[in-house]
């Protein structure tokens, strides 16, 4: 009632009391704000805690939904004849604008040893739209066997837990001898080699153009990755891949990696496709406070969902300081 | 002092284990690395078997280039699939031993009829494999280039009536004359394909720009003249009179050397086995004859 005619009254001008007297807090705050004065380290654990054991999945759902979006405008345009994005992922027109895989376009430019316009205007907008956009957001925002092998990778991870498989590394420099090697067969041979093995475009056509035996390769890939080595094709051979990766040296979108608020637990780790990237999360790796996980990053947000801190973050250079 | 001289002998012993644990691990990664590296570079050798096998002659798309150049320049993204109003196009497969994405056409199952009127779907081509103009340092096998543009009958009245088509795909020949109708002197009438044929073309009497299926449009012939009457183009074949060994007056198809090598004539062939196909890549030979 007391606080009725206060309430009312603080409404009308009157300043809002502090309560006088202790009595006049009920036990149930006083206790409270005992805790919160005596145990702040343990509430902030607490939270913290809670973080762990609820996994968001922002940046995984917003990813996936682009992902397909963009290989469901593939298909429909052909499909449907909507005439949108035609073509298939090694090369497109969007709207009548030529867009050129950058590894397929390197691929034929070695083998045919001969540049036509449509080709150059194709492969500079992919140039620019990957530098932009972050070089390897290709691979987890956009390649079709990129969300495949993920939803392998948990199969491959249940049966890590139940001991089931092991996952055998491979030295991560196989990918730049491949991507050499393939190089030289497409100059050496007159033919693109690497199309040929390639799960991005063989996946890609079948999706625009209806399955074919092709597909067996893309799936033997996937056994190989549940059974020996998690996720060996995005890790330790594919040259697309890299060809973004090199791409995404000067790109200005990256997540970045902020040294005060990291734990050193680990968690992101855990959940990354390249966690070479994020050994500047150990503690005493980081040199500077803040800054980017490099090109090597696919920009999936996987360790960004998994921080319960805010560690890791997305962020464009120069915009944030802009802003 | 006595704490550190206990602990000295015990390191030099532990670290060596360690090390030793650490480099069996380090020898069996790389081993592993270099079993993948020879393993996924042996698959991809197998994708240069059609180079190969370029002697596996498949039907390319009008406007291909050469088929070793063809197989270089070709990214394998199907956007011809996408523009052909027949869907003549397809795209390679694992077995067919034609590259991978690479398309190709088979002229019994769709031939090319060029409803699309103007080959236009070359302009799709991000990479030049399909190409109206040949760039002057890719040679024009002899015989495979064409004297003048194919005119086409659906715009034989306009004021452009040329495909823009300056090499041929491949050449029409009369592979089993003893079964043509027309050198048996017989007709036809009826589908000219089994009902289940599921392939289309343009009949400039019922849609310029829509093709129907060509079972919907069934033939009436005294004597069996399709191949002649359904070529696209102008000039390129023609019942040529001859007289058989029983010293009948016969006829028998010839392709001309306006002949691009579509394959209308072996899709509209009404036999069951065609009597005249397309060998793809052939060439016209000056002093001999197409068929």
């Amino acid at each position: 009632m007391r606080r009725l005619v206060e309430n009312f009254f603080c409404m009308l001008g009157m300043e809002p009391k502090k309560p006088e007297h202790p009595a006049q807090i009920s036990a149930e705050v006083r206790r409270i704000m005992e805790i919160k004065r005596e145990d702040k380290s343990r509430i902030k654990a607490h939270l913290h805690d809670q973080a762990h054991r609820q996994p968001r999945h922002a940046w995984r759902n917003r990813r996936w939904a682009v992902l397909v979006a963009v290989n469901l405008l593939f298909m429909f345009s052909f499909w449907l004849d909507i005439q949108i994005l035609e073509g298939s992922l090694t090369a497109s027109r969007f709207v009548g604008f030529h867009l050129i895989d950058l590894n397929a376009a390197l691929q034929v430019m070695l083998a045919h040893k001969h540049l036509i316009v449509n080709l150059v205007i194709g492969t500079l907008t992919i140039f620019l739209l990957w530098v932009l956009l972050g070089g390897r957001s290709f691979c987890s925002w956009v390649c079709p066997y990129h969300l495949v092998s993920e939803l392998t990778e948990k199969i491959h991870l249940a049966l890590a837990r139940k001991k089931l498989v092991t996952d055998h590394e491979f030295h991560r420099g196989a990918r730049t001898v491949f991507w050499v090697l393939f190089v030289a067969l497409a100059f050496l041979t007159g033919y693109t080699v690497f199309e040929t093995l390639s799960p991005v475009g063989i996946l890609s056509r079948a999706l625009i153009y209806g399955p074919g035996l092709a597909l067996a390769w893309v799936f033997l890939l996937l056994l190989f990755e549940v059974f020996w080595s998690r996720r060996a094709w995005c890790r330790y051979v594919c040259p697309i891949g890299l060809t973004y990766g090199v791409v995404g040296t000067i790109s200005p979108l990256q997540i970045s990696y902020h040294v005060e608020p990291c734990f050193h637990e680990g968690d992101c780790h855990k959940v990354c496709l390249v966690p070479h990237v994020l050994d500047v999360t150990i503690k005493g790796r980081a040199p500077v406070a803040e800054m980017g996980l490099g090109p090597d990053c696919t920009r999936c947000g996987l360790c960004v969902d998994a921080c319960p801190t805010g560690a890791l973050r997305f962020e464009v250079k120069g915009l944030s300081k802009l802003l | 002092m006595s704490a550190p001289e206990s602990k000295n002998p015990a390191t030099p012993r532990a670290k060596p284990v360690i090390s030793a644990e650490k480099g069996r691990r380090a020898r069996r990664k790389f081993i592993r690395s270099v079993m993948l590296l020879a393993g996924i570079i042996g698959a991809s050798l197998a994708g240069i078997l059609p180079v190969l096998q370029a002697g596996v002659k498949r039907l390319r798309p009008p406007g291909a280039l050469d088929e070793k150049d063809f197989l270089a320049s070709c990214i394998k993204c199907g956007q011809c699939v996408q523009v052909c109003p027949v869907s003549a196009i397809r795209l390679g497969d694992l077995d067919e031993g034609v590259g991978i994405g690479v398309p190709y056409i088979t002229a019994r199952e769709q031939a090319c009829d060029f409803s699309c009127d103007a080959v236009q779907y070359i302009l799709a081509c991000p990479t030049g494999a399909l190409t109206y103009t040949k760039p002057g340092f890719f040679p024009v096998r002899e015989g495979a280039g064409l004297s003048s543009l194919p005119i086409l009958k659906a715009r034989a009245g306009e004021p452009e009536p040329a495909l823009n088509l300056k090499e041929r795909m491949g050449l029409a020949r009369l592979t089993r004359p003893e079964a043509c109708l027309a050198v048996q002197g017989k007709g036809f009438s009826g589908s000219a394909r089994e009902t289940t044929f599921k392939g289309r073309m343009r009949y400039m009497e019922v849609d310029r720009w829509k093709p129907i299926p060509v079972i919907d449009h069934p033939y009436e012939r005294e004597l069996c003249d399709l191949c002649v009457t359904e070529c696209p183009i102008e000039d390129a074949i023609a019942l040529e009179p001859f007289t058989d060994a029983d010293g009948n007056q016969r006829f028998r198809p010839v392709a001309r050397e306006q002949c691009v090598g579509c394959g209308v004539c072996e899709m509209i062939c009404p036999l069951e086995f065609p009597a005249i196909e397309i060998e793809s890549r052939a060439v016209w030979e000056m002093n001999g004859e197409g068929a």
